[in-house]
């Protein structure tokens, strides 16, 4: 970490001539008011990506985005600010409109005595964009395009999109937090359009993670990748209507724990929690999940996409047990709204940029695996959906209800997956329905790294998974009453 | 060429771009590219939050941006940066200039054609700076948030009120000699409070949104709008799936308008991903169906004299008497599909469909029986199939009136069979987006609930 530190330092912090002495004056400019807490985030983020279509890679871009967000707390009233440019006096106009916030204070001289926070990096800190050659990132496009139409002869369009990100963070907080992270991100994406008589369908897979480009090209992932988009689609070609009603849903490993994200995890980010806005709130120590689930909010996890070695507020990553043998033990909490409920932070305090506020975020959410295997989980369904692939969610906190749209789903009759059904919605209450789970399959499986979650227009990385798992009743959004 | 502002605070803040987007040409020139186009932006306001009668947060929003796209024959490279500072400018058009030195030729790329640029610049009423003091945005927030929790003792929480005000000005220039500016105000007026009886809590909001301050719903009746709609939500009761007539709350109808759009923009038609591909010319909702692009409607907040290819934008029917007329093409699309850019680069400007008869009771009236959706929640749309389904809230309504709300149901159809069956539009025309709408009134859909 201090050699992070020293190389974000070098980065941010030198070009401007900002020392700890500069962080001081700042920081003693911000707190001469009635403030209790301030933070000054840095921030550099340079992004690339590749987009192929038609069989060419036709189109590339490239940017940097760079600036300070200066925040001052003052009860529960929050002051904020940001700069683009990187200069003490853009700084210190930043820190005066973020410190209006609070009545006037008295005039300090603070020496915070920074320390640097000591934290094993969770990935190795490579600016991804340089893991590759231009030339390869081409190529690598131009061979997943290949093997989507090699895979079927009905593949009429492949699109296909590489993206690296190399994010790096400093932190300094009046509580003396000085933490720094430098955070690559990758994702590879290949959508295809599969064409039989007049019918048409589109599926599309992808994956990535924090580390280089290698992890696309040393193996074979890319083109299964490409394989599982046209699987997809050809699955949609032959699917029927789907059911609309109440019914047992069994939800494969991976991706489906999406349902965890909408269902349970919004509902206990400590924010809406100290509002008391949120269909959790008041509910720690209760139940509300059947004694098979428990559930965690894992930053811990290497090279993955929703991990953090620190967050935005510089504490730690953490694993925190959400819900244990279906009782609710924990919130997510950022620095603020741990310390208006007299909790601890959990190391969720996310940002989408220096340009917003942290608030509490997920970091990657799952179940862990019960004692099920998966066919005896769907030879005990009489008939119901067994949902496999998803789109995307939303959740409404206050009430609970909560959607989760499936993009691939078959119908199971008598214990057996009889016929692919169409994409249908799925909703349900937060706080209900994991106390319809009956059944949790051994098989845990993360998702393969594609989870961007939005909350209040911010967007952040984030990971999903679990095992098998069976709903007794949920209801399917299909057409066929 | 030509151009004009009327505003002097807008002059003072494109000044600098206009030497940024220039910088960057110029340098796409001096770097090689036969030709190049850079969009430069800024924009700043403010946004206060009261919650429960206090300040929560103020932000002060800056924001600047330069994209920088460049052309070497048919191969391109695109580029952008926060810093606007010479040296970043020549980074930037570096960046984008060894992407184009990679990039396949494309031969439906490049600048949109010279002879379509715009031309006139007419002032379209978008410039209505307000630049509250921060005790102002706070003090109308109080009042706004105080009106909502004042107006009935079941609303027993709040998400808060926010008042926010921003105002930004853009550049955009390519190598036809074209340079134009587009300037807007933007202020909004929000509030979401929270409604608790024993069955539960339910949340819902308004917010009026516009140009110009002085248009803007009063503080008092935004608050009270949103506690009337979250009291109302309460004891909301799931219902057993059927097959029903549906009327979309002109405010949630916007999004069919919204997938209507994607349908037939440039880019899911060449790639062969619309419902609606090839249907230009062929009947796509009812006879008493209209729908037209209004790029010049005064102080609307899709209006624009031209797209972001500088293309001069035009006013069209794109459905005429139920008929699918056109598309909404930039000129990328438009070579691909052999026709001509419609000026629609960033998609439609303000996408209106023609109003009929009668305001929300009237449809309910129409209606009789069926259920009338309030909020739609999830993304179980499949813009290639036309396949939808999606979590609902709503009222369930017999013989015209409402008779108890209803929430944890999903409705699901088909937008083609959707569109088909639009039985009528309602003259309560949604204005704060770019869908323009009243509440639509569709023939029957499934709901699944029990």
């Amino acid at each position: 970490m201090t050699d992070t530190m020293n190389q974000v330092r070098q980065q941010l912090l030198e070009p401007a001539a900002i020392g700890d002495q500069e962080l001081d004056r700042l920081m003693s400019q911000i707190m001469s008011r009635q403030v209790d807490y301030a933070d000054i985030y840095f921030e550099y983020t340079r992004h690339e990506t590749w987009s192929l279509e038609e069989g060419k890679v036709k189109a590339g871009s490239h940017s940097i985005d760079q600036g300070v967000g200066i925040r001052a707390v003052s009860g529960e009233k929050t002051g904020f600010a940001y700069s683009d440019e990187l200069a003490m006096p853009a700084l210190e106009n930043a820190a005066s409109a973020a410190r209006a916030i609070a009545r006037s204070g008295t005039d300090k001289q603070l020496q915070i005595g920074w320390s640097p926070a000591s934290q094993k990096s969770l990935y190795t800190p490579v600016d991804p964009i340089d893991t590759l050659a231009d030339q390869d990132k081409i190529d690598l496009l131009e061979h997943v395009e290949a093997e989507a139409r090699r895979t079927d002869p009905r593949v009429s369009q492949v699109m296909a999109g590489l993206s690296s990100v190399h994010n790096v963070m400093l932190v300094a907080a009046s509580d003396g937090t000085l933490a720094a992270d430098i955070r690559p991100m990758v994702r590879l994406n290949v959508t295809v359009i599969v064409e039989q008589n007049d019918a048409r369908e589109q599926g599309s897979a992808g994956g990535g993670g924090r580390f280089g480009l290698s992890i696309f090209t040393d193996g074979d992932k890319a083109l299964e990748y490409a394989r599982d988009a046209v699987r997809q689609a050809l699955i949609k070609l032959e699917a029927k209507a789907p059911p609309a009603g109440m019914m047992p849903v069994v939800l494969g490993p991976g991706w489906p724990g999406i349902l965890l994200h909408e269902a349970i995890g919004h509902g206990l980010e400590g924010d809406f929690n100290r509002k008391g806005t949120s269909a959790f709130s008041g509910r720690l120590g209760e139940q509300v999940a059947s004694s098979l689930c428990t559930i965690v909010d894992d930053g811990t996890i290497p090279d993955r996409r929703g991990s953090l070695t620190v967050d935005d507020e510089g504490t730690p990553g953490q694993n925190t047990v959400l819900i244990e043998d279906g009782i609710l033990k924990n919130y997510m909490q950022d620095k603020v709204n741990a310390r208006l409920m007299n909790m601890e932070p959990t190391g969720n305090g996310r940002r989408e940029s220096y340009g917003n506020l942290p608030m509490p975020r997920m970091t990657n959410t799952y179940m862990l695996p019960g004692e099920h295997d998966p066919d005896e989980i769907i030879a005990s369904v009489d008939r119901g959906l067994y949902a496999v692939n998803f789109g995307g969610g939303q959740v409404d906190i206050t009430s609970g209800k909560f959607v989760f749209s499936s993009s691939e789903a078959y119908m199971i009759e008598n214990g057996k997956i009889t016929y692919p059904v169409k994409g249908a919605t799925l909703i349900g209450s937060g706080p209900e329905v994991l106390t319809h789970v009956s059944m949790v399959g051994n098989d845990l499986k993360l998702d393969d790294g594609v989870g961007t979650c939005g909350k209040e227009g911010q967007s952040v990385p984030v990971g999903v998974g679990q095992p098998s798992m069976k709903i007794d009743q949920l209801t399917v959004g299909g057409t066929e009453v | 060429m030509t151009k004009m502002i009327k505003h002097a605070d807008v002059t003072a803040m494109a000044g600098p771009l206009e030497s940024v987007v220039e910088q960057a040409l110029e340098e796409a020139k001096r770097q090689g590219a036969s030709s190049a186009e850079a969009d430069a932006s800024m924009s700043q306001g403010l946004s206060a939050t009261v919650r429960l009668g206090d300040v929560e947060t103020i932000e002060n929003n800056r924001d600047k941006s330069l994209a920088v796209s460049v052309y070497f024959g048919q191969s391109t490279g695109s580029a952008s940066t926060t810093d606007m500072s010479p040296d970043a400018i020549k980074k930037t058009v570096a960046a984008a200039c060894s992407i184009a030195s990679r990039t396949a030729e494309d031969d439906c790329g490049g600048l949109a054609d010279a002879d379509r640029m715009a031309t006139e610049f007419p002032d379209l009423d978008l410039w209505h700076p307000w630049n509250p003091p921060a005790e102002q945005a706070i003090e109308l927030a109080m009042q706004c948030e105080q009106a909502a929790r004042s107006c009935d003792d079941k609303i027993t929480n709040s998400e808060g009120a926010t008042v926010s005000s921003h105002e930004g000005v853009a550049i955009y220039t390519n190598s036809h000699g074209f340079i134009g500016t587009r300037y807007g105000t933007r202020h909004s007026l929000s509030c979401a409070v929270i409604a608790e009886n024993t069955a539960g809590m339910e949340r819902d909001y308004w917010y009026s949104v516009e140009r110009d301050r002085n248009n803007l719903e009063s503080a008092e009746e935004v608050g009270k709008k949103a506690a009337r709609r979250s009291v109302k939500r309460l004891g909301a009761r799931k219902m057993k799936s059927c097959q029903a007539p549906i009327l979309y709350e002109a405010q949630v109808a916007s999004s069919l308008l919204s997938h209507f759009s994607s349908a037939i923009n440039g880019g899911s038609l060449y790639r062969k991903s619309s419902f609606l591909l090839d249907h230009c010319g062929k009947l796509v909702f009812p006879a008493h169906i209209n729908i037209s692009d209004k790029p010049f409607i005064p102080g609307a907040l899709g209006s624009s004299a031209f797209d972001s290819e500088g293309v001069a934008t035009q006013e069209r029917e794109l459905v005429h008497h139920g008929v699918l007329e056109g598309y909404l093409l930039n000129s990328y699309s438009a070579r691909k599909l052999g026709m001509q850019t419609t000026g629609n680069a960033g998609g439609a400007h303000n996408l209106v469909i023609e109003p009929g008869e009668h305001d929300l009771d009237g449809l309910m009236q129409e209606m009789g029986t069926g259920l009338l959706v309030t909020e739609l929640i999830g993304y179980g749309v499949n813009n290639v199939t036309g396949d939808y389904s999606r979590g609902a809230a709503g009222f369930w309504v017999e013989n015209g009136a409402i008779a108890y709300p209803v929430s944890e149901i999903t409705i699901a159809g088909n937008l083609k069979d959707m569109f088909m069956q639009v039985m009528e539009v309602g003259n309560d025309v949604e204005q704060r987006g770019t869908n323009i709408t009243g509440s639509i009134l569709i023939e029957n859909m499934t709901i699944a609930g029990e």
